[in-house]
């Protein structure tokens, strides 16, 4: 395949010379994600914690509502997101429709389920066997919850990378409330769905090999933390 | 005795807790008797509690420690209910010692730092804990990795840092081999000769005979006896007691 083959020289050639074109939308892509899991982390994981922690009439309830959110599908998250800020919305006089932050929105929605959920799984793991030992110490739910956090960071590290490989590989979520609007909301998923169907398969499979980059990053990140704490921790 | 600065707690440091003193208590479980009626009472020293598995032992240490709410009945130490300044006068060691995904040295200086002392107190006070307990080469590698010994022992450690006035210790010995049990026993005496009392559980009726000053003897959730050391295993006064003394009763 020629073509393709030639596309695939052009594409190294777009990496090797962080073309400009290239390395904006790279950056966007990162910003928005990286912004988004930061918010989900801050919020999810004290979430996370606390329903590990406390219980509650419809606790029940939460955690099931969260886990099915593990699964939501982009679209959906992105047609919520945009119906909230679209012109009509209860947000719409924000005029956060199509700016990255609508993205970072999105990207959030769909990720703090998923860092929440599973901090809940690991931190109540971890509480059935401090419980008895940190109660013996005297402190309260409230005060454990710093000490659940910490000694469980190597699983929740591993949790917000899940989180990270989650937002930076969707599309429709982004392409929905973004618009994928060159130089302002247009991020790697969005511009490889783009540019294939323009016909231009070397930008495509340049951003391509870069995602994918990231994400054998990330995952790798995750498997040498595990790695680690397993030889250090016993 | 307390080598903590508690401010907050001087005024209930100050009063005795002693006797720990125990009427009708009782503790169901789904509508299941586990425990009692139980009156008893404790005074200063090593109380070791004796018994079959499944008679209650660790329930009964878990009830004046208050980690469990009897069903019925009160416990009180020198008139008082528990509150949380007398809990923090307390200190468990359990069987699995449980320790913080940390360092050795982390795993002391975190209960001194939940206790307020000042930081730059914390790691000499940590290292001398663990000198005290043979433990000084092993600061820095993780508590989780240490051998069963070495875990119980830092697990010691830390109860010494909390400098209690009563330290309940459930099977401490259970799962270790002789040198590490003596090790636990020698430790055990390092807090008796501080002035703190000791409330011990244990399968082994040698260590028992090493280390109680009064024996409380339970059975199938009912307490059959408490009387000095001396007494229990020369002149068991139940039958139950007397063939577990003899190693007949299973456990």
């Amino acid at each position: 395949m020629p073509t393709a083959d030639n596309a695939f020289t052009t594409a190294l050639g777009l990496i090797l010379t962080l073309d400009p074109a290239l390395m904006d939308i790279v950056r966007l892509s990162l910003q928005v994600s990286l912004s988004a899991v930061l918010i989900a982390a801050l919020i999810g994981l004290p979430l996370g914690a606390a329903l590990a922690l406390w219980a509650f009439p419809g606790r029940g309830m939460v955690v099931v509502m969260l886990n099915a959110f593990m699964g939501l599908p982009p679209v959906v998250a992105g047609l919520m997101v945009y119906l909230m800020l679209s012109r009509a919305g209860p947000l719409g006089q924000l005029g956060l429709l199509f700016t990255p932050t609508a993205m970072v929105i999105a990207q959030t929605v769909l990720v703090l389920p998923i860092v929440a959920a599973l901090a809940r799984q690991h931190i109540e793991a971890l509480l059935g066997e401090y419980r008895e030992q940190l109660a013996s110490f005297g402190l309260g739910r409230a005060r454990m919850m710093p000490t659940l956090l910490w000694d469980a960071r190597v699983a929740l590290t591993t949790v917000v990378l899940a989180g990270f490989g989650r937002a930076s590989a969707e599309v429709g979520a982004v392409l929905i409330v973004g618009g994928n609007i060159d130089g302002v909301t247009r991020v790697m998923t969005t511009a490889i769905a783009l540019e294939t169907n323009r016909g231009n398969l070397a930008l495509a499979l340049g951003l391509g090999l870069v995602l994918l980059l990231l994400v054998a990053c990330v995952n790798g990140a995750a498997h040498l933390l595990g790695e680690r704490a397993r030889r250090q921790m016993g | 005795m307390s080598d903590l600065s508690q401010p907050y707690l001087a005024q209930a440091t100050t009063a005795p807790m002693l006797p720990l003193s125990l009427d009708g208590v009782r503790f169901s479980h789904r509508g299941q008797r586990l425990l009692g009626d139980i009156t008893l009472t404790l005074g200063a020293g090593r109380s070791l509690i004796m018994g079959p598995n499944g008679a209650g032992k660790s329930l009964l240490m878990r009830l004046c420690h208050g980690l469990l709410t009897p069903s019925a009945g009160q416990i009180r130490w020198n008139g008082q209910p528990l509150s949380p300044a007398l809990a923090l006068r307390q200190a468990m060691v359990f069987q699995r010692p449980v320790l913080l995904k940390r360092s050795a040295q982390a795993n002391l200086t975190y209960v001194l730092a939940i206790r307020g002392c000042p930081r730059r107190l914390r790691k000499p006070r940590a290292q001398e804990a663990l000198e005290r307990f043979g433990l000084a080469p092993l600061a820095q590698r993780p508590a989780r990795v240490l051998s069963g010994g070495e875990q119980q022992r830092l697990a010691l450690a830390r109860a010494w840092l909390l400098a209690p006035d009563i330290l309940f210790l459930d099977e401490p010995t259970a799962a270790l081999d002789p040198a590490a049990i003596r090790a636990v026993e020698e430790a055990v005496n390092q807090f008796h000769h501080r002035g703190t009392k000791i409330v011990m559980t244990t399968h082994d009726l040698n260590q028992a005979r090493r280390l109680a000053d009064d024996v409380v003897f339970l059975n199938a959730g009912r307490l059959l006896e408490h009387s000095p050391a001396e007494r229990f295993f020369d002149t068991p006064q139940s039958s139950e007691a007397a063939a577990f003394v003899r190693g007949e009763l299973p456990w």
